[in-house]
């Protein structure tokens, strides 16, 4: 009965979806109040229905419901109660339910906090955030329907991909999909003003804290993924080029991006419509995201049921949103005026660098994702676009993007004195020098390129600093007041500072892990001691465990510094879990300050067991260095300039239709 | 200073790396070594995405073990990829060819970037032609205010 009062719940959620996404919009073409008034309440009553949806959908999996087509498929009643809750979105129903209701957050909240928007902003924006809904919501009770019944109902569930039964799948799909969706708004606000034809700073603010939102649950959900990638899949990779990461990579480089150019139309009025299409392209990508993961296209872990006829449905919605929006783009676009004027080298002119690269960047991952599927569709041959040809490409494109970084926040606006901003970057340079002939020295006949990718992370938190630094007028040798100042600062220049420097501590952690990894394979017996980085590690023995849906072999290990005494007592193991009989390995890490002590289990080898221990320097540093960017877009969205109700003295300018 | 310390002993000690089967390993290093760097460039074809490096299917394994005895023949590495690609096709490359099949692939960022600057540039020539400098903003102003004060 649950269940069916969930479907009826969903199909009144496209309901109030449709209305959301008519109404208001004629509204604004009339400039009737009345209607538009349609768009908050509709906004509200839609996110209603699909939460009571989705919590319809999570008892099922709670009281193991098998008579659910999609609990009976990938829920089991003796998993931990988390995966079962987890496992509501660890399916392709319940994903897609989860990525609407996420959608329908976003739109609520614009409908709760967007007060301070003009009226017509408003009821378009929610207008599109509606019809994004109505398409979703479409495809969900057409062709993926949760709450389809079997009858009769199993006994016992199938039970859930070993993989994914892991604490990180409560938290790294919704991250992501907030991420994904939350560029829904940025979408929105873009059509909406294409429609309005009006883009100006105050625009541009009201933007950004959305943005911002989107790109620090991006950052996250794409952080969090890559660790439980680096713990759960036991090789200590910890990014593959793999199509479905490329497939959250590449909004975020446009989100970035995105970030900065609102930057400049909220500060100079310039770029607007370069930025309106960076809003419609971010988006665009997480619906290809979307599309490329749902309709297996692609084959990965993430695509848990793939079916021709969601792909083509998905392939429809992303025609429809993506052609729709770049017509209209491209027909209203060319009458917004351009404005701002800026000398060759000023802060416009490195944000135009840092977006021309960051896009670029997309572009390469986007070709690599693509081209293969595009190649065999037009009869070409097959080939395979793997983590060589990523690498090389987007690193050629990202490397001067590093470089550049530092300097863009020490240029002034208009026009910059750029000898003015090398010398404000002097110590950042000097100590990226350091580095570069200290790790030349330490890592001698290690990779090259190494030391000076140690280089450019250490310049990339020196020059995050020395901004902040030279802000507060350090150099004026008056602490007192430097530290004042400091204090005074705006927070968002506590944000630019926390995630450039979050950038340079990450890419000493990719650096670090990529050019001195160290590996050992050996077969080891109890008793064995096999040495990497200075560390000892000695298998102890091994023993069979149960757990409540699996079965385990634990092998102990002591770990020393070699000579010394033991310091850790690790155990790795090597799971069977029961309906599948999947085999997974769970890994022990141990993390020094210099990096991670990885060991896996492996194969029963002749004369004992086969076990991998790996060295990754300075790994831990990727996720902080995240991490600390997600933190530096926290501060920022609580800048007093940027937050969702600041703007208000621009909102009270009278509205012309 | 224990960073450091374990960063050189990191050095120091750092064995030639293997993910490979303890079995499948050579004798020599310095042909393990180029076949560790040709088999993070191969395809194991039967898995989703992953080289012939990380993948622990047994179809990685044999080709791992059919590398590894090309390199003991004697052949180059362009040898040996080019006998790979001969048996399994250039779906096995991690890193396809470059050729007329493939120019979109590895040209078109590049090319998009060199578009890039040049519309940058020339817009940034039109805008110069056409704009008129209308005095300061309300908004400059206001900077101005900051600036100032």
């Amino acid at each position: 009965m649950i269940a069916e009062f969930g479907h009826f719940a969903l199909i009144l959620a496209l309901t109030c979806a449709l209305l959301q996404s008519l109404l208001p919009l004629y509204g604004a073409h009339r400039n009737d109040g009345s209607y538009m008034r349609v768009a908050e309440p509709a906004a509200l009553m839609q996110f209603a229905m699909v939460g009571l949806a989705f919590a319809a959908l999570t008892h099922a999996f709670i009281v193991s419901d098998f008579s659910l087509k999609v609990v009976w498929a990938n829920s089991h009643s003796a998993k931990p109660m988390i995966y079962k809750i987890s496992g509501v979105w660890g399916n392709h129903e319940g994903s897609m339910l989860l990525w609407v209701l996420i959608l329908a957050l976003f739109g609520s909240c614009v409908a709760a906090f967007g007060t301070n928007l003009p009226r017509d902003l408003r009821a378009r924006v929610l207008s599109v955030q509606g019809m994004v809904g109505v398409a979703f919501l479409l495809f969900i009770i057409l062709t993926s329907n949760p709450f389809e019944r079997l009858s009769p109902a199993p006994f016992e569930g199938r039970g859930l991909n070993p993989i994914l039964q892991d604490p990180a799948l409560a938290i790294h799909p919704p991250l992501l999909y907030m991420g994904y969706v939350g560029l829904s708004v940025a979408f929105s606000f873009a059509v909406a003003a294409l429609l309005s034809g009006r883009v100006d700073a105050a625009w541009a603010r009201w933007v950004r804290p959305w943005t911002l939102a989107a790109w620090m649950f991006l950052t996250a959900g794409i952080a969090m993924g890559s660790w439980w990638a680096y713990y759960e899949l036991g090789w200590g990779g910890w990014w593959f080029w793999d199509p479905v990461e490329n497939a959250s990579f590449m909004p975020w480089l446009v989100a970035t991006a995105l970030l900065h150019s609102a930057i400049v139309v909220a500060r100079r009025g310039a770029l607007k419509i370069w930025t309106l299409l960076l809003s419609i392209i971010a988006f665009s990508l997480s619906l290809l995201g979307t599309f490329l993961v749902r309709s297996g296209v692609l084959t990965s872990v993430h695509s848990f049921a793939s079916d021709p006829e969601r792909g083509v449905f998905i392939l429809l919605i992303l025609c429809l949103f993506i052609g729709g929006s770049l017509a209209l783009f491209a027909w209203r676009a060319p009458s917004l005026k351009a404005g701002g004027l800026f000398a060759p080298i000023s802060r416009e002119t490195s944000l135009v660098l840092n977006n021309l690269l960051l896009s670029t960047a997309a572009i390469a991952v986007l070709t690599g994702t693509l081209y293969p599927l595009v190649l065999e569709a037009v009869g070409g041959a097959k080939i395979s676009v793997g983590p060589p040809y990523f690498n090389l490409t987007f690193g050629i494109i990202i490397l001067p993007l590093l470089v550049l970084v530092p300097f863009g926040p020490m240029l002034s606006w208009k026009r910059a004195d750029l000898y003015a901003a090398s010398q404000r970057l002097l110590v950042a340079a000097i100590l990226a020098l350091i580095a570069i002939a200290f790790s030349w020295y330490a890592m001698y006949g290690g990779p090259v390129l190494a030391a000076f990718g140690i280089g450019i992370g250490v310049w990339l938190i020196g020059g995050a600093i020395s901004e902040l630094a030279w802000r507060a007028k350090v150099q004026d040798r008056d602490f007192k007041l430097a530290w004042l100042r400091l204090k005074g600062l705006p927070r968002s220049a506590f944000g630019t500072t926390l995630a450039h420097a979050g950038l340079g501590i990450a890419v000493l952690g990719i650096v670090g892990v990529t050019a001195w990894r160290a590996e050992v394979v050996a077969v080891m017996k109890p008793g064995d001691v096999q040495q990497v980085a200075g560390l000892s590690v000695k298998l102890m023995g091994e023993a069979p465990r149960t757990g409540p849906n699996y079965r385990d072999m634990v092998g102990t290990f002591e770990i020393s510094e070699t000579g010394g005494p033991v310091t850790n007592v690790v155990e790795a193991t090597k799971r069977v879990y029961f309906p599948s009989r999947q085999p997974t390995s769970e890994v022990a890490i141990l993390t020094y300050m210099s990096g991670d002590l990885y060991v896996v289990m492996g194969d029963e080898a002749k004369g004992g067991r086969t076990v991998r221990v790996y060295f990754n320097p300075l790994i831990p540093f990727i996720w902080l260095g995240t991490f600390i960017m997600f933190l530096g877009g926290l501060i920022s969205l609580t800048d007093r300039r940027y937050r969702v109700g600041a703007p208000k003295r621009a909102a009270a300018k009278p509205v012309k239709a | 200073m224990r960073v450091l310390a374990a960063i050189l002993l990191c050095v120091t000690l750092a064995l030639p790396a293997w993910a490979v089967n303890p079995d499948e390993i050579l004798k020599d290093p310095v042909l393990e070594a180029r076949a560790r760097a040709l088999s993070t460039e191969l395809r194991c074809l039967v898995c989703q995405n992953q080289s012939i490096d990380d993948s622990d299917a047994p179809l990685a394994k044999d080709l791992r073990i059919l590398l590894r005895e090309r390199l003991q023949a004697g052949d180059s590495d362009s040898q040996v990829i080019s006998y790979l690609v001969d048996r399994y096709g250039e779906f096995i490359l991690l890193k396809p060819y470059f050729g007329r099949h493939t120019l979109l692939l590895w040209l078109l960022p590049f090319v998009l970037l060199g578009v890039g600057i040049v519309i940058v540039v020339m817009g940034r020539r039109r805008s110069q032609r056409v704009a008129v400098q209308d005095g300061l903003s309300a908004e400059e102003n206001e900077r101005l205010k900051t600036l100032l004060d």
